[in-house]
């Protein structure tokens, strides 16, 4: 196994980019390209299966490391490596990338070729962000994921499909830009890329100037995550970026770019600038909590459905971002659940919103109606996996959002309080709006002969169910692997908390 | 020894069914189907009362780990189960007349497309009650607490083509959701505090504290949130709203879940919560306050309804006021009493309403039944047993359980005995009321049978065995089911109840202990206020009798002289009309206008494009500086350079 141990992460990043490289090479026969996509992303999966099974809980610090130098000048180091917490993020990219592929199947029938390496380049990216150590290295994974996804969105999409490109690309890009000036402001005082080191450094007061740049440093960071998640008020591009997607990109959109940000925030605000992510907590929190409520408030209120859950994911990703700032160990453990979570369910729900897509053309909620009785299956995958979004206990969405919430209010009961007024909103919108489209009647002739799921379908939906159900009903698969992660990450703030009493 | 119990059986065999149903069932018969829902929640039954015949040799209470569910740092809830007295008195209810249920199902759903997943939701229901109901934590309990409202959700829409039985069942779920916060609420509190959930931990670090007499502390915090669940679940003032709608269920679903078993979740939480309400008498007062409104309140509204099913929705609401009313006195073991009789009686009214609006074709309004003693006598007498016992007529089961609330209550207050005694008679009047619209007089559904002629009313027919058994079952149940006595009951269930009392505690353990002393003394007291009571049922019951049998043109004239009250009452003092305007629809508007066109659109979405289009004028404009004519650019250079030689001067002269 130690063989494998040390080139896995190389792996698992990279066998989707070398399945693209081979794709370029196959015939425009669609068919095998689809087959073939399908079997690379597969391969990913099952490999990747790999670092959570053989994960040393009881092992600090990050495993499966490989640390190569790759450029000498500038000090730039090939730098991979996984805790608890990122292990599983990859696990979550590489399990709804083939699932991408399968719901893709018939939907995208020209530049089928093109298509599907895209969707490869981007699982690299994605996998290569949350294994990435190296600073650069995380850079370059980071800006790399904005073209091809800016691609599929551009070529694949519909409506006003280059608006929705060109401001997804434009916003996040500039954010990151912030980030960007923060490493190099790092590099430069350090003369590393390398995170770990970076990280002790700052821990040992080696840093020059840091006392005076460390806010600003913090904040570059914060704001290229805070586009990403996003967080009120960056979020304006996403449900644009949603609507005019094809289902692929909108699935791997909410499933995995967007804790990028999470993820970013988890890592690098908390990691490197504690002191820094404590005395901001209060305004992130309430942009959090803002998000929360403003995203389920709009969400209420859209008349299209696939704008509806991307407002739902603002509404989700604030909980994630609230968790992350309580500092506490179930503030931290419930983030990292509800990231996994909002993959596996609204990954599944804008599948499910693409399967209707493909019959009708249309998102509009007023144009279904009724829909429970020409499409029972269709009904039953697409009620679950909205009790799995509206937190019912015993599926994924609960055990986040609990852990989340209960973390908050031990910081700070008023945000405990508001946050959890999120589980009324959230029954608020997504049981009214499965009553729009599946309830009463059918109201229009087309919906009436309306074919259920096919085989291919089923076999999409049926894993993220699963995945919805395990996962709510036992966590503990997932949660004894975030917990020493996040124990490591929340080590400096007890050691501050500490400090604060002894004064 | 303790033997083992496998408790976990006993949710998990209903699962086991629903998901047998639920994923296969559609390909099967409706005899295997209500084969498979019966076999597995009479297995579950079965072991219920098999736990009963091992409970003597138990040490109480039992606990049964199964497996550890959320652990995060050092909190951690598991899938364990535990068993006390009122867990088993809750368990007997729920197997017990859940399982009569099912067999009635049968019988009435017959007829109904989606079969199956009629019976998947039932046995679902079962799962999620019986995980409440023996939960040895509040987040397990949570669990089932959140699944009776979906499958009370799914069953209440189980029409789902109706658009009515669709938004109830939204309602439902979303009005409990509002409930389930204030729950949510109370488990952070207790878990910042506490750092558990786990019953027998948190009540043994409450035990040793003093009671809040401030009205202003942590546990009177947690008391009232904890309400706030109870409230949302269990329909009482103000979430009461869902309850009546929940109405467009089938009947079976409406008798199982919107009267015997879900909402008395409430009251079964309130009175296991005790050791924390015991020592916040803040609490325990907003409790009283609400069963006792909620009491008045919901039986006003029962009087003037016309649908069958909606006075006995009401009748619930107001029952289940009752049973706050005692949990707030503190006289828990009289809720949970009068919780046990109430989902005989109860279950029986809406299951024989059932049996009536069955025999009537489907028609729920009381205006066009009449005279169907003599068509349907089984169903008229079964349901007379319901309605005298709900009514509190000795010795019916009723009696003795409202009988010891109100006396109970007394003895706190006697605004809340007033007030429990005019609702008795109120209770007493509008049962009375349905009792004789329905069975008696001439039959009035003639102006519905147009089409259809007499047709109709020759089709008038008495329910198939198979829904009857039950029906006289629990018959026999509301007759009997009151004469263990609420002394004998009150001493069973006072392991429970006592548990972490102590000595220094409020007025409740002095009231438990002192009480079997003073009975002697107060017992001819007692014996006036029971007379009072049977009083004023029976007025109601001859109020009932004069206006709807002897003089029915009465009602239109009273309802005539009394106006707008009258109006009032009959829609419900515009309680649905009041939270559409004031909550509903400002919401949307809000949401629709401010939120998403307001800050979204106009706001945040406007200055990012400006900040776009502005850049691109920007560049436009910058773009003209290139040219490419040698006499601009000279004009640039000599600007420049003016630029620069001014700074330089200025710095100069500094």
């Amino acid at each position: 196994m130690s063989a494998l141990n040390s080139v896995i992460l190389t792996l698992v990043t990279f066998i989707p980019l070398a399945g693209s490289l081979l794709l370029l090479l196959l015939p425009r026969r669609d068919r095998d390209i689809r087959w073939f996509a399908l079997v690379v992303t597969l391969l990913a999966f099952v490999l990747s299966l790999h670092l959570p099974v053989h994960l040393q809980r009881d092992q600090p610090g990050f495993q499966y490391e490989v640390n190569l130098p790759w450029i000498s000048s500038p000090n730039i180091h090939y730098h991979m490596g996984v805790d608890g917490i990122s292990t599983w993020l990859v696990v979550l990219t590489t399990f709804l990338t083939p699932l991408c592929v399968l719901i893709s199947w018939k939907s995208i029938h020209e530049r089928v070729k093109e298509f599907f390496i895209l969707l490869l380049i981007l699982e690299t990216a994605l996998i290569g962000v949350f294994v990435s150590l190296d600073l650069f290295l995380f850079y370059f994974f980071w800006e790399a994921t904005l073209i091809p996804m800016a691609l599929l969105i551009g070529m694949y999409g519909h409506g006003r499909k280059v608006y929705a490109a060109i401001k997804f690309f434009l916003y996040t890009m500039i954010a990151s830009m912030f980030m960007l000036a923060a490493i190099l402001w790092l590099y430069a005082k350090t003369g590393s890329f390398d995170f770990v080191s970076i990280q002790a450094a700052i821990h040992n007061g080696q840093v020059e100037h840091f006392a005076n740049a460390a806010t600003w440093l913090f904040l570059g960071f914060f704001i290229a995550f805070a586009v990403k998640v996003p967080l009120f008020p960056f979020h304006t591009w996403l449900p644009d970026a949603h609507v005019e997607a094809p289902t692929a990109g909108s699935v791997l959109l909410a499933g995995v770019l967007l804790k990028m940000g999470t993820y970013g925030m988890l890592r690098f605000n908390l990691g490197l600038f504690p002191e820094q992510s404590r005395a901001n907590a209060w305004w992130v929190m309430i942009l959090a909590l803002i998000g929360i409520i403003y995203g389920a408030l709009v969400a209420l209120v859209q008349p299209n459905l696939k704008k509806l859950i991307a407002y739902s994911s603002i509404s989700h990703l604030g909980f994630v971002v609230l968790g992350l700032f309580s500092f506490t160990q179930a503030g931290l453990d419930g983030a990292t659940f509800v990231m996994l979570a909002h993959g596996v369910s609204t990954g599944a729900l804008f599948m499910l919103a693409g399967i209707l897509y493909e019959r009708r053309h249309t998102y509009e909620i007023s144009e279904f109606g009724g829909l429970a009785t020409p499409m029972p299956v269709y009904a039953t995958f697409f009620l679950f996996i909205t009790l799995a979004s509206l937190g019912l206990p015993l599926l994924n969405g609960f055990i986040g959002e609990f852990l989340v919430l209960s973390g908050a209010f031990r910081d700070r009961a008023i945000y405990g309080v508001l946050g959890a007024t999120g589980v009324i909103w959230s029954a608020c919108y997504l049981l009214w709006m499965y009553q729009r489209v599946f309830f009463g009647k059918v109201t229009r002739e087309t919906n009436q002969s309306l074919p259920d799921l096919d085989m291919r379908e089923c076999v999409v939906l049926w894993p993220a169910a699963l995945a919805a159900l395990i996962m709510g009903v036992a966590p503990l698969i997932w949660l004894n692997a975030f917990d020493p992660a996040a124990q490591a990450i929340l080590a400096p703030f007890t050691q501050l908390a500490s400090k604060v009493v002894a004064k | 020894m303790t033997p083992n119990l496998h408790l976990w059986l006993i949710p998990l065999l209903p699962l086991a069914g629903a998901a047998i149903n639920g994923l296969f069932g559609r390909r099967f018969s409706r005899r295997a189907v209500s084969s498979i829902a019966l076999g597995f929640c009479g297995a579950a039954f079965a072991m219920a009362l098999w736990v009963v015949a091992q409970f003597s040799a138990l040490s109480l209470p039992y606990s049964e780990y199964f497996a550890p569910w959320i652990r995060a740092g050092s909190f951690q809830a598991d899938f364990a189960f535990y068993l006390d007295q009122l867990s088993l008195v809750m368990l007997l209810v729920v197997t017990g007349v859940g399982f009569l249920i099912h067999i009635y199902s049968v019988g009435y759903m017959w007829e109904e497309g989606g079969f199956y997943r009629f019976f998947s939701y039932l046995n679902l229901f079962m799962f999620f009650m019986l995980t409440l109901v023996l939960a040895n934590n509040y987040l397990l309990m949570f669990i089932g607490w959140e699944g009776v409202g979906l499958a009370s959700y799914l069953l209440i829409g189980f029409w789902f083509t109706k658009d009515s039985a669709a938004a109830a069942g939204k309602k439902a779920f979303i009005v409990n959701r509002i409930g389930d916060f204030g729950f949510l609420i109370a488990l952070f509190l207790l878990i910042k505090h506490f750092g558990s959930l786990n019953f027998v931990q948190v009540f043994h670090r409450i035990a040793p504290l003093r009671p809040e007499t401030t009205g202003a502390g942590l546990l009177t915090a947690i008391g009232l949130l904890l309400m706030v669940g109870a409230a949302g679940k269990s329909a009482q003032i103000p979430l009461y709203v869902w309850l009546p709608d929940a109405m467009e269920g089938p009947t079976p679903v409406s008798a199982l879940i919107h009267a015997a078993t879900m909402v008395t979740a409430g009251v079964y939480m309130v009175a296991r919560s005790h050791v924390i309400l015991d020592r916040a008498p803040m609490a325990l007062m907003v409790v009283a306050i609400i069963g006792t409104l909620t009491a008045l309140f919901a039986a006003t509204i029962g009087v003037a309804q016309t649908d069958i099913k909606k006075v006995l929705a009401y009748s619930t609401i107001s029952q289940l006021g009752y049973m706050f009313m005692a949990c707030g006195v503190a006289a828990y073991s009289a809720g949970i009493f009068h919780l046990m009789t109430h989902a005989f009686f109860k279950g029986l009214l809406f299951l024989a309403a059932g049996s009536v609006i069955h025999a009537v074709g489907g028609e729920q309004d009381m205006r066009k039944m009449g005279g169907l003693r003599t068509k349907i006598p089984w169903t008229f007498w079964t349901m007379t047993a319901a309605t005298f016992a709900i009514a509190g007529f000795w010795p019916f089961a009723g009696f003795f359980s409202k009988d010891e609330i109100l006396w109970q209550a007394s003895r706190v207050s006697f605004v809340y005995w007033g007030i429990g005694v005019f609702t008795a008679f109120l209770t007493s009047f509008y049962m009375f009321r349905l009792w004789f619209l329905t069975f008696f007089g001439e039959y009035r559904g003639e102006a519905k049978a147009a089409h259809g002629g007499g047709e109709h009313q020759a089709g008038i027919h008495e329910s198939p065995k198979l829904m009857l058994a039950p029906l006289v079952i629990l018959a026999v149940l509301s007759v009997c089911g009151g004469w263990v006595g609420s002394v004998r009951f009150e001493r069973f269930l006072t392991p429970v109840l006592q548990a972490g009392s102590g000595a220094s505690v409020s007025n409740v353990s002095t009231n438990a202990l002192a009480s079997a002393n003073e009975r002697k003394d107060e017992v001819s007291s007692e014996t006036l206020l029971t007379a009072v009571a049977l009083g004023a049922a029976a007025l109601g019951l001859y109020l009932a009798f004069l206006m709807y049998y002897q003089r029915p043109q009465l009602p239109d004239q009273i309802a005539a002289s009394l106006g707008g009250f009258y109006d009032a009452v009959v829609h419900k003092y515009y309680v649905d009309d009041l939270y559409a305007t004031l909550f509903v629809k400002p919401l949307l508007d809000a949401s629709t206008r401010i939120l998403w066109q307001g800050i979204d659109r106009d706001v945040i979405d406007a200055a990012v494009d400006n900040g776009a289009d502005g850049a691109r004028e920007i560049s436009d404009s910058v773009r003209h500086m290139q040219s490419g004519n040698l006499r601009s650019y000279a004009g640039w250079i000599a600007a420049g350079a003016a630029g620069v030689i001014a700074y330089m001067v200025w710095m100069g002269t500094r």
